[in-house]
């Protein structure tokens, strides 16, 4: 039972792990087609585990829909919209071009997806209102920051300040990308560490058990 | 007469004869002379074409380097000094007004195909990207030019091929020889040694330094605000009777390069920490998936940490659910979570992208304690202006070590700052090199940076 459990899959782990880093330094054809074929593995791996999600979908609201939990309406909403989908999906064996399943994709699901990505621009007002308040030095240099780049990024900044155009690119290309080389720098030996960690068997956590 | 020839003296005969103006006409007929024969000269002189093909080194093959210079075979001239030296380009023709033109064929005496043409002006080994140790020096009169199987022109392993260049300008066509290369698989990319040996060191010091930490397990961490918080925001959803609301992102664990991938990971190993509190303290913890994958790992460490809290019959196994692959629809049933169950706390932990603005607003509209890391640093700003305690970049990574304070994890961020502290070292050595030679235009400088700058 360890050996499934613990012993197989950290050996998996060191075998593929040291395999794959090499991997990147070989650009043999054998080497490519190895990291292809490992790639249609995790798409299948990919493809069993949709079945998980969908199971883990109907249960939890039909639960619901069942114990008539408070919003419940909701994953009734859920069930048909999937099952109405799933039925058109199926009616026009797949295709998209003039079918209800083509239509109901372009008119329905599309524009719900843009009305959800259109809410950006109302958030990005509101959490910038509550940003630039300036009630520390920190919030008051973003402000300012964000004053000058804003000004220097609209036609009508540079008409009435002159040169606020190439101080707003300089705040972009100075401070503001030291800072991002700053955390990409930590985020890269991060992962080099958690990589070497998790090849080596170090850390395990992510296989439902304590550290070494 | 003798006394005449002993007293006569050229210096003095021409201070006394010769005017300025004479001297000065003698020395522009002298120049004349001299710029004469050397144009005669280049006039006679021959070229030629001198070409190279070789296999592209370090790559998986199907393409072929060439490299060529225009060599001048001069022609004798009695007491006439050679100069510019004949292995350099005499009387450059590299001027946009010529090309050079590139023909290839599968046999030595077949039908040639042009596969490029260039203007004779670009394309010098100067442009090389590669480093010095695959290229070796670069010189700014040798052309180079890469044919890399295409559509029109496929160029198979192990076959040989036939190249000529053609250099075409208003008065002249001159034709190399054909040369031949083959091209050939290749197994290690010699372009990546840096970085092999770059890795080598980085994971030999990590290694190194989990060996010090079993030893000596005393190291010294920082604190990180928003890891203290996590005891505080689980209290707070236990005190209120809500529950705590956890995203693992919208990352991946495929496995295929994706930079989701360790930021996913890191994201389960802090869930497993949050679950041992909820645990602990009894407070109800909802997790909802865009992965069923990373869904079905979270199930199991959540099981797992409630076991290790001594409460396996607090654990439910919906705790963990999926949602929707899809970002935006995953996005509007996360938010409908937080406006109806409004949770006491919510993370955001792991990689996200345009729906991290859209969650940590919602979340921070309900007044929730919200804390978010990520590596993802076009989203940092949003987290930041939204939530109470952020975890930027590498502190995602550290979280681990810092929950747990195991002596062996925490090893391993004493080999990351080794390895920042070299970084940083490098770049302020390079901002010195950079500085100086700039102001002193001393071209050894330039050669460091450029050591430098291959070996990054």
């Amino acid at each position: 039972m360890v050996f499934w459990r613990r012993t197989l899959p950290l050996l998996l782990t060191f075998i593929l792990g040291v395999t794959f880093t090499l991997q990147y330094y070989v650009p043999h054809p054998a080497s490519e087609a190895l990291l292809s074929e490992v790639s249609v593995w995790n798409q299948i791996i990919a493809g069993f585990a949709i079945l998980l999600g969908v199971g883990s979908l109907l249960t939890t609201h039909y639960a619901k829909i069942s114990r008539k939990e408070a919003g419940w309406g909701y994953s009734a909403v859920m069930f048909v919209s999937m099952f109405v989908m799933l039925g058109a999906g199926i009616w026009s064996g797949g295709k998209t071009e003039g079918t209800s399943f083509g239509w109901l994709y372009d008119y329905v699901f599309v524009a719900l997806q843009g009305t959800m990505f259109s809410l950006l621009a109302f958030f990005v007002a509101s959490a910038a209102y509550r940003a630039f308040r300036a009630r520390t030095p920190e919030a008051t240099v973003l402000l300012l920051a964000a004053i000058l780049v804003m000004w220097g990024r609209v036609p009508l900044g540079e008409y009435f300040v002159s040169g606020i155009g190439q101080v707003a690119q300089w705040i972009m290309s100075v401070p503001n990308t030291a800072a991002q080389r700053g955390i990409l720098i930590g985020v890269s030996l991060g992962g080099i560490a958690t990589s070497i960690k998790i090849i080596c068997g170090i850390e395990r956590s992510y296989l439902g058990e304590g550290k070494e | 007469m003798r006394g005449t020839l002993e007293s006569f003296s050229l210096v003095g005969w021409a201070e006394a004869t010769l005017k300025p103006s004479h001297l000065f006409f003698i020395t522009f007929l002298f120049v004349s002379l001299i710029s004469c024969l050397a144009g005669a000269q280049d006039l006679l002189d021959s070229r030629t074409l001198v070409v190279e093909a070789f296999d592209t080194p370090g790559d998986a093959g199907n393409s072929i380097d060439l490299r060529w210079t225009l060599k001048r075979i001069p022609v004798a001239i009695p007491y006439m000094p050679k100069w510019p030296p004949p292995d350099r380009i005499g009387g450059t023709p590299d001027t946009p007004a010529s090309s050079y033109r590139i023909l290839v064929s599968g046999q030595q005496d077949g039908e040639s195909k042009q596969v490029a043409e260039i203007p004779a002006n670009t394309h010098y080994e100067t442009d090389i990207t590669r480093p010095w140790w695959v290229w070796g020096k670069r010189r700014n009169y040798v052309h180079f030019f890469q044919i890399k199987s295409n559509s029109d022109f496929q160029l198979a392993n192990g076959t040989p091929y036939f190249f000529k260049i053609v250099l075409t300008d208003e008065q002249r066509i001159i034709e190399s020889p054909v040369v031949s290369a083959t091209p050939q698989a290749n197994s290690f990319n010699w372009a990546k040694l840096n970085n092999l040996i770059l890795m080598l060191a980085f994971g030999a010091v990590v290694l190194f330094s989990i060996r010090r930490a079993r030893s000596n397990p005393n190291i010294f961490l920082r604190r990180i605000p928003g890891l203290d918080a996590v005891e505080e925001a689980v209290g707070r959803a236990t005190e209120m009777g809500k529950p705590v609301l956890y995203l693992t992102g919208s990352g991946e664990l495929g496995g295929s390069g994706d930079p989701s991938n360790l930021a996913t990971i890191a994201a389960t190993v802090i869930l497993g920490d949050v679950a041992k509190r909820t645990a602990a303290y009894g407070a109800e913890l909802k997790v909802p998936h865009r992965s069923s994958i990373v869904m079905a790992v979270s199930q199991e460490i959540v099981k797992e940490s409630y076991f290790a809290a001594g409460r396996p019959d607090s654990y439910k196994e919906e705790s963990n659910f999926f949602i929707t692959g899809d970002q935006f629809a995953y996005t509007a049933a996360v938010d409908g979570i937080i406006l109806r169950e409004r949770p006491a706390a919510n993370f955001f932990l792991g990689y996200y992208y345009a729906e991290a603005l859209l969650l940590a607003e919602t979340g921070a509209s309900t007044g929730a304690i919200q804390i978010a890391g990520t590596d993802a640093e076009h989203q940092l700003p949003f987290f930041i202006t939204t939530c109470d305690y952020t975890l930027i970049g590498e502190e995602l990574y550290a979280a681990s070590a810092y929950l747990s304070r195991e002596p062996v994890l925490v090893g391993t961020l004493r080999g990351q700052d080794i390895g920042k502290g070299f970084l940083l070292a490098i770049m302020v050595l390079g901002a010195i090199l950079v500085t100086v030679g700039e102001i002193s235009s001393v071209p050894w400088f330039r050669l460091l940076l450029q050591f430098f700058s291959d070996i990054k």
